[in-house]
């Protein structure tokens, strides 16, 4: 008996032993590792981090990035790479989870040393890297609209700033003639950040705020939002919600008999791939506001759409954060052939003022905050879940995440 | 007024939508006591076979028919999601009566290989489902109520479900037999009851209502591989606070929940609606452990 | 089912276990920064996995809510940690999310110890109430997994929906120093690193000291049947509260070694499916055992990190298949698995067989839980 015990001891010890030392050996493989990859560039290719939420609730989204930064490195490969060499990417999964992020962004730039990383797409996976670039002098590309009050110098931000999306729409909604406003949206960062903004704005050019109302993320039935939304009878909702949620908005919306006509909405984060799950036939009549349509009349944009429909499925469609994806990637290659070298400082300032003709029209990165010029386009919705471009901004509009230019803007932000 | 009478009837129509995710679980915790995780994916099932019925129809059906579509998907997510039961319960849950927490972990790992599946078979974005013409609009009451025909249909599929389950586990004898084996196995396996396939048909029928549930679920909300994850924490809280094992029970889980929330969420916000009703629910079960309807039992660890 | 250590025994166990310390001490030498600080985070969620063992494996009530007691302590650390790096200025989201000044809660947190002492305080305190509240009511089994998942889901809404004071989805990141120490250089990092093995070690000495005790065997005694407890005259109230409490307690210093070594912490990490996950590495190491619990931690997620790079897609399929595996055919885990090789082994040698490693006597009454 007590020889048994004895054994089964060891035998569990034993285990854990084993157990630690396999880790421990394939950590230290991966320390060879490290010492063979050496410094971007030295076999030929130039590594570059794709850094995306493959797998989790975000993948939705997230998975077509990917794919449009993959056909741009694979289109500038095929004219010849940079400086002499070809761009080769490594994908990693961020999984939706925002330390995985973290994570995979330390393993790119600390294992990996690649030049640029390609990546996020919610403000929580960018926050949660933001200190992993700052602290290895890496370099994020970002693709996606947000909320602003932030510039880093390790992040170049691809996606609209508020003052590219949201106070344009305000102002236009304004202009015609929609006054009473009704804040919807999910309860994160994004939205009430976004609402801050807005009713600001609205104090200042003379709209008025009739509701404000926010959902838990995952929220399924929006009856009663409704109801609020009937007895507050605003002119226009503006709309910060965020995935899944919207599809119940809209299906309910429609079935308690409120239309476009009714109640107009305004949407800052339905494009044209969310449009395909919430039924064109439940949004037709209602705007959304962007920097890029699919239906985008440039040269440029013709080719991109062909292309990217030719190489994912004819099915596919390509929208706002699809496309800064996809020229974020030049944008980078653009600035090191300026350059001439992948260093991140001398990327960083070789990208000041660079301009490039993206499939939304011309963009060119700000020098000073790192953002990009955007042209702003508000579009109502086909009911073949295409946008009609109602109204678009005369060229592209200067990035300023902070709102500094705007006097209604003061005390917004600490900076 | 009219916004009263429309409250009213919102809180209608959520009750009734939870009563329906809740009532495949009422049969498999409340009667068989198993904590079936991957019950929000059995939903899941449901809507994917509305998408799929839909499709199937605009296809190969014309045009005229095209509503008649969700009946079918009704009928055939039933089906579906009924099937896949027994598969679990044939080739899992079997081996785990008696141990509630190992059903749960169990089916939570199923749970999570159903949803990748589903992703591998439709893709990660949400799916469309267009609704039948006939459910399209509503009753309009009086200027600025308009009652839904699709939250009318799922009240009136709610009540036709519990009628049914009442008359079935109350009036046939294979309903009987399903009480009996769960009231005292042994003694009805001494009277000749076939439990092993009776406690396979139980499951099943818990996971068909769950199928039923997500196919009329697709009309109002997403139709998406997480959908099951939004809704299977207040299914449970339902039964739980309903008190297990009386179908009355869940009905009045679904009904103080229901209700409860619609009231808070009209009053505050919606977030600090569902947090209060949660606390609320948990509070409650802090006085009466065994929810508002208690099944009567002497026995001591029931 | 406490297992005494015998005298050979204890000598073989105390050499291997000198071993894996050693391991453990000279890793910082032969990995890299980036592996370091993996296996870092591995040991926290070790800690984590103990503690969970310790309500589960031996009491028997399965919490599914530990994420939001390892999120607390997470959370006291992040706000220390962030002041620090704001230098007692306003962090970034309260000013955009429209507050003048740091909340009365906050302000304590400037200092370090504080915010180390609430990091345990405050889990514990949370687990204290509604341990007793629960245990008082006789809410056990399953019905204790369902309250504790809705406790879960309830916090996560309360701290995405309180952004101004937690910084709502994005959570608490973007550190700068601790104690005035860079945090981002390595040097302090394998610091954070030995730290995470002192706790580690030192709240595996204390469980396996608890667990083998008096005290450790009617924790056991109450997971197998409660009712013989209460009727040999001990209140289980007590040593259910206690015990959480103090599950609670490791998960919190879990959470604080947590975020000083991955630097965030969001709601996102306290929320049910978080929870589960944290369970199912104790499954497959083996319940009941402490070494499984450890094993279990490292192992899915040093799968987890590696696997999920080449296999994004069939991480999931895996981790499913592994979990009702698990459940099914192992449900001693990995520690289990190899005691039943061993004695397989052993028979042929002494004849004798003992019990599996955790199942112990089954009672009637707990086919009816």
């Amino acid at each position: 008996m007590k020889n048994n015990k004895l054994s089964r001891k060891i035998v569990l010890l034993g285990a854990l032993i084993v157990a630690t030392v396999l880790f421990l050996a394939g950590c230290a493989g991966g320390k060879q590792g490290d010492r063979e990859t050496g410094k971007a560039g030295d076999a030929g290719t130039i590594k570059v981090g794709i850094l995306h939420s493959l797998s989790g609730t975000m993948a939705i989204s997230e998975v077509s990035l990917r794919d449009a930064e993959l056909m741009a490195i694979d289109e500038i490969n095929a004219a010849g790479g940079v400086l002499g060499k070809k761009i080769e990417p490594i994908v990693e999964d961020g999984a939706s989870d925002w330390p995985t992020f973290a994570e995979k962004a330390k393993k790119l730039l600390q294992r990996d040393k690649v030049a640029t990383v390609f990546g996020c797409w919610t403000s929580a996976s960018r926050k949660a890297v933001l200190p992993v670039f700052e602290g290895n002098k890496g370099l994020l590309w970002y693709p996606v609209q947000y909320e602003g009050m932030e510039s880093s110098p390790n992040i170049f931000y691809t996606g609209a700033a508020p003052n590219q999306q949201i106070t344009p729409a305000v102002t236009w909604l304004l202009q015609n003639n929609k006054k009473k406003f009704y804040l919807l949206g999910s309860d994160y960062v994004f939205p009430r950040t976004a609402n801050k903004i807005i009713k600001a704005q609205l104090a200042a050019e003379g709209g008025t705020l009739v509701g404000e109302e926010y959902t838990p993320l995952g929220h399924t039935d929006y009856s009663t939002i409704i109801s609020k939304i009937k007895a507050a009878k605003p002119d226009v909702v503006f709309n910060t919600l965020n995935g899944d949620s919207n599809v119940a908005f809209f299906k309910q919306l429609r079935d308690a008999g409120i239309t476009s006509r009714d109640i107009v909405t305004m949407s800052v984060s339905i494009a044209e791939e969310e449009i395909r799950g919430i039924g064109a036939e439940n949004m037709a009549g209602h705007l959304a506001v962007w920097n890029y349509f699919q239906t985008t009349d440039t040269p440029e944009n013709e080719t991109f759409v062909k292309k990217y429909k030719s190489l994912y499925g004819q099915d596919r469609v390509t929208d706002d954060p699809i496309e800064a994806a996809y020229f974020q990637v030049y944008l980078w290659a653009e600035a090191v052939k300026k350059a001439g070298t992948t260093d991140v400082d001398k990327v960083r300032e070789a990208s000041k003022n660079l301009e490039f003709r993206a499939p939304e029209g011309l963009v060119k990165i700000d020098p000073e905050n790192q953002h990009t010029w955007k042209t702003v386009r508000i579009g109502e919705v086909q009911p073949n879940g295409q946008f009609k471009e109602l109204w678009s901004s005369d060229g592209p509009v200067r990035p300023d995440p902070y709102l500094k230019s705007y006097a209604w803007a003061k005390g917004l932000s600490s900076e | 007024m009219d916004v009263l009478l429309l409250q009213v009837f919102n809180g209608l129509s959520v009750s009734s939508i939870l009563l329906l995710i809740a009532l495949g679980l009422a049969i498999t915790f409340g009667l068989m006591n198993v904590i079936n995780m991957a019950h929000g994916e059995l939903i899941m099932a449901g809507a994917y076979v509305a998408y799929v019925t839909q499709t199937v129809f605009a296809k190969y059906v014309n045009e005229r028919f095209f509503g008649a579509y969700f009946i079918v998907a009704l009928f055939l997510s039933f089906l579906v999601s009924g099937l896949m039961g027994v598969l679990m319960e044939r080739l899992l849950i079997r081996f785990l009566y008696g141990r509630p927490l190992d059903s749960l972990l169990a089916t939570w790992g199923v749970s999570m290989v159903l949803q990748q599946l589903a992703r591998n078979i439709f893709g990660a974005p949400n799916v469309d489902v267009v609704s039948p013409g006939w459910l399209n609009g509503g009753i309009q009451l009086m200027t600025g109520v308009q009652l839904p025909y699709k939250r009318l249909f799922i009240i009136v599929l709610v009540v036709l479900c519990i009628v049914g389950m009442y008359f079935y586990i109350h009036r046939t004898s294979a309903g009987r037999r399903m009480q009996a084996v769960m009231q005292n196995r042994d003694m009805a396996a001494c009277l000749g009851i076939p439990t092993r396939r009776v406690d396979t048909i139980t499951f099943a029928l818990g996971s068909g209502l769950a199928g039923i549930a997500g196919c009329s679920l697709a009309l109002l909300g997403s139709i998406g591989p997480s959908i099951g994850t939004y809704y299977i924490v207040d299914s449970f809280m339902v039964v739980v606070l309903g008190g297990v094992g009386k179908l009355v029970g869940t009905v009045a889980g679904a009904l103080t929940i229901g209700m409860i929330n619609t009231a808070f969420e009209f009053g505050t916000t919606a977030t600090l609606g569902k947090v209060l009703v949660f606390t609320l629910v948990i509070l409650f079960l802090q006085w009466k452990p065994s929810g508002l309807v208690a099944l009567r039992t002497r026995a001591l660890d029931g | 089912m406490a297992r005494l250590g015998s005298k050979e025994g204890s000598q073989v166990t105390r050499f291997i276990s000198l071993a894996v310390i050693a391991l453990l001490l000279l890793a910082p030498l032969f990995l890299s920064e980036f592996r370091l600080s993996l296996l870092g985070k591995f040991l926290s969620y070790a800690i984590l996995a103990l503690g969970i063992d310790l309500i589960w494996g031996y009491t028997g009530m399965l919490s599914l809510g530990h994420g939001v007691f390892f999120g607390l302590g997470a959370y006291c650390t992040a706000m220390y940690l962030k002041l620090e790096a704001t230098g007692g200025g306003l962090p970034d989201f309260m000013s955009w999310s429209g507050l003048t000044g740091l909340p009365w809660f906050w302000q304590p947190f400037e200092h370090g110890w504080f915010a180390l002492v609430m990091a345990i305080v405050l889990p514990v305190s949370l687990a204290a109430i509604l341990g007793y509240l629960t245990s008082r009511s006789r809410i056990h089994g399953v019905y204790f997994s369902i309250l504790t998942q809705a406790l879960a889901l309830i916090f996560v809404i309360l701290f995405v929906g309180q952004q101004p004071y937690t910084g709502g989805t994005n959570g608490i990141t973007n550190f700068s120093t601790i104690f005035g120490y860079d945090l981002a250089a390595p040097s302090v990092q394998t610091v954070l690193y030995y730290i995470s093995v002192f706790f580690l070690v030192a709240t595996y000495l204390f469980c396996h000291r608890l667990v083998n005790s008096r005290f450790g065997r009617i924790l056991v005694a109450i997971r197998d049947s409660e009712n013989r407890v209460r009727f040999s005259g001990y209140n289980p109230v007590w040593f259910k509260t206690f015990v959480l409490a103090l599950s609670a307690g490791i998960a919190g210093l879990a959470g604080a070694l947590f975020v000083t070594q991955v630097g965030i912490i969001s709601p996102a990490m306290m929320g049910i499916v978080p929870s589960i996950e944290m369970v199912i590495w104790v499954a497959v190491g083996g319940r009941g055992t402490l070494t499984g619990a450890v094993i279990g931690a490292i192992l899915v997620n040093a799968a987890k990190s590696s696997f999920r790079e080449s296999f994004p897609d069939a991480w999931l399929y895996f981790l499913g298949f592994l979990f009702i595996l698990v459940v099914l055919l192992f449900p001693d885990g990995i520690t289990g698995l190899f005691t039943r090789l061993s004695h397989r082994y052993h028979r042929v040698t002494s004849n004798i067989s003992t019990g599996k490693t955790v199942k112990s006597v089954q009672p009637l009454e707990s086919n009816r839980v």
